[in-house]
């Protein structure tokens, strides 16, 4: 806080400090608000000044088969990738935290190595190990693949949310006569469950922006939105990439406020207990 | 499922009364339940494991395997496996080089000897091709003589020291290929020829562009972390919002919102003429300055929160105390307070060293041909050149320069916030 009898030197400092951070911000954020604009510009030019108002872009990207058919390609691989992680994940995060044997941190250090395994590396891999297999330009391969990019995410979170969870509530549960099942459901999974969906997030924010690997797996016909952005970027890039991308940040900016919403509410959870 | 567990894990303590002592059946109860528990890790690291490690260690596998002679002429090789290799062999290797040679023509076989003997010296792809187009002998006619008919190589030493040096199962070419080696007729490490010498300028490049964008994040960063560590925490959170923002945002949103800012007619452009500090448009994109600039915008989350969560625990008593003993404001910041930053300081740089590293998508679209880092030429060797090979070798280096800083970033700054970092 600014004292009022603060030095000439620390009130520079003070508002110094503050422009600086302004401008650094701004960095961060109005490229991000520049195109948003220019999704709804009358002429095909992606550039200011523009020249009216339209919806030509949206409707470009509603009725254009390549953009509707990557539309389709992440809405079926992002679910069912991101569902696949964060089961797949919740279950070992169970068996990481209670369980204990030799080579345990090995074992989770493994589990995350996708986060950490350069991308290129991961879609090289895959690509010339699923080709003689027949999962390159499969969907089966495309969602494991973008399932194992997510699961690190997923460990990792919800691991640390079950750290913080106190197991006695579910033996209180147990004598107090509820049946596993419903203890599961009414006291474990309540309790945990902020972990796994922001896990969960992290693994579908992942895949819903994964290209790299995307490259090396998909054939033409499972061209997922980022690669058909990809695409159009190296190519031509018409505002239809505008539309597309404030699509994607109203995306983004939901994720984003269900997240905050999640910690807030973990938060609030953290202080009745205490 | 962890209350399924958890009670029949509880329940199974065996009768009382069995003879056995409580500790033992104590020991008996835990190990089952440490079974049951460590079978919900199965499903997943079976995944991991099949889908992810093995591909990566077949990869690695590729970059040291040299299968063409090895697996096509593996008669003539165990004929030359007790040659002394001062002179050509006798008529038994020659013989047996024809036939392997005359099965191996017309199938991709030959290509591949042809392929793999040009890389010890070129020129023998062509003997090999011409060789095998002549084949097979006269069953009538030594070998050796025939042979020497068709190409006088055949009959010298070198062409035969060649063959064995080619032979083995394992090769470390390719990875000498990786850091501009070579190996040469004598078997020694040198210099590659001249015009394949560019893999180390390379990894260089790679190392150059990552410490550059670090550098910066850590600078526009850190002001960031401090003014938010500083706020209460109604204001920091709200300053988080445009740090989030940008970090949930898709990549390929920001690359192509850079490409409208630093175009020719882009805004940038306009307002740097506007000012009058140039005349006409400047060159901001497809060269160095555009990929840093999106790089920086894009890593720039990934420095601010470990930073953040390192500067949120540092208590403000020490400055204060600094202060209040007498000692200059600047000087408390640079000896009290800067030290306790460091591990967030070692935390945001690595990670955003190590993601650097790896990048492929920003510099391909924002960079012109001097910016391609290593991932560039592991998709180029893979999808446009098909050299699996040179792809394998610079995947090695590259996974083992990533894998060290991420050994130093776990071991010695542990896992703050690597939950953000995520897989670009």
């Amino acid at each position: 806080m600014l004292q009022p009898y603060a030095s000439p030197v620390e009130r520079a400092w003070y508002f110094g400090m503050r422009g600086l951070v302004g401008l650094i911000l701004a960095f961060l954020f109005l490229p991000i608000l520049v195109i948003v604009p220019l999704s709804f510009n009358a002429d095909s030019f992606l550039m200011y000044p523009m020249s009216g108002f339209s919806l030509r872009w949206y409707e470009e990207f509603a009725t254009s088969p390549a953009w509707r058919q990557a539309l389709m390609n992440s809405l079926i691989v992002s679910p069912l990738a991101t569902l696949l992680a964060m089961v797949l994940g919740t279950l070992a995060s169970i068996g990481l935290v209670r369980a204990d044997f030799p080579g345990k941190a090995l074992l989770t250090a493994v589990l995350i190595s996708p986060m950490v395994v350069p991308v290129v590396v991961i879609g090289v891999a895959m690509y010339i190990f699923f080709a003689p297999l027949g999962l390159t330009g499969s969907y089966t391969g495309l969602v494991l693949a973008h399932a194992i990019l997510g699961v690190p995410f997923v460990v990792t979170t919800v691991t640390a949310t079950l750290q913080g969870f106190d197991f006695n509530l579910v033996r209180a549960a147990s004598s107090l006569g509820a049946n596993p099942v419903t203890t599961f459901f009414r006291v474990t999974l309540p309790m945990v469950a902020p972990g796994i969906i922001s896990g969960g997030l992290f693994a579908f924010a992942t895949s819903f922006d994964e290209v790299v690997v995307t490259l090396f797996l998909a054939s033409p016909e499972q061209a997922t939105l980022p690669r058909q952005m990809f695409a159009g970027i190296r190519e031509n890039i018409s505002p239809t990439i505008a539309a597309v991308a404030t699509i994607l940040i109203v995306l983004s900016t939901l994720m984003l406020m269900t997240l905050e919403w999640l910690r807030r509410r973990a938060e609030r959870m953290r202080g009745a207990r205490r | 499922m962890s209350t399924a567990v958890d009670t029949s894990a509880a329940v199974p303590l065996p009768a009382e009364g069995d003879g056995t002592p409580l500790k033992k059946r104590l020991r008996r109860a835990e190990r089952r339940r440490n079974l049951l528990f460590g079978a919900l890790i199965l499903p997943l690291a079976l995944v991991v494991l099949v889908a992810f490690i093995w591909p990566i260690g077949s990869l690695l596998t590729i970059g040291v395997d040299n299968p063409e002679i090895h697996d096509n002429l593996p008669r003539t090789l165990a004929v030359l496996e007790d040659w002394n290799g001062s002179a050509p062999p006798d008529e038994a290797a020659f013989r047996a080089l024809a036939d392997e040679l005359a099965a191996a023509k017309g199938s991709p076989a030959i290509a591949a000897i042809a392929k793999r003997l040009n890389r010890e010296n070129a020129g023998y792809r062509s003997l090999v091709m011409k060789t095998a187009r002549k084949l097979p002998l006269d069953a009538a006619v030594p070998a050796r003589e025939a042979l020497v008919a068709i190409d006088a190589q055949w009959g010298e030493l070198a062409t035969w020291q060649a063959i064995h040096r080619a032979g083995g199962a394992l090769t470390p070419f390719y990875l000498l290929a990786a850091i501009d080696r070579a190996i040469d007729a004598d078997g020694d490490i040198v210099a590659a020829p001249e015009d394949e010498r560019i893999y180390v300028d390379v990894l260089l490049r790679t190392f150059w562009m990552s410490l550059i964008v670090t550098v910066c994040c850590l600078a526009l960063g850190f002001p960031v972390a401090y003014l938010m560590a500083s706020l209460s925490t109604r204001h920091s959170n709200m300053l988080m919002i445009f740090v989030l923002l940008p970090f949930w945002t898709s990549v390929l949103v920001r690359v192509a919102a850079w490409i409208v800012l630093l175009q020719n007619e882009g805004l940038v452009n306009r307002l740097l003429m506007w000012l009058g500090l140039t005349d006409s448009p400047l060159q901001l994109l497809f060269n160095r300055f555009g990929v840093y600039v999106a790089m920086v915008h894009i890593l720039l989350p990934f420095m601010v929160l470990p930073l953040y969560s390192v500067m949120k625990g540092i208590s403000p008593v020490y400055m204060r105390a600094a202060l209040s003993l007498g000692c200059p404001p600047f000087r408390s910041f640079w000896k009290i307070y800067f030290p306790q930053t460091l591990p967030g300081i070692g935390a945001g740089g690595l990670l955003v060293f190590i993601m650097c590293m790896g990048y492929y998508i920003t510099p391909a679209l924002l960079g012109g041909p001097k910016e391609q880092m290593l991932s560039y030429f592991i998709a180029f060797y893979t999808n446009q050149t098909i050299n699996w090979g040179m792809a394998a070798a610079l995947s090695a280096v590259l996974l083992a320069a990533t894998l060290l800083l991420y050994m130093v970033y776990a071991r010695y700054l542990g896992p703050t916030r690597v939950k953000y970092m995520k897989a670009r």
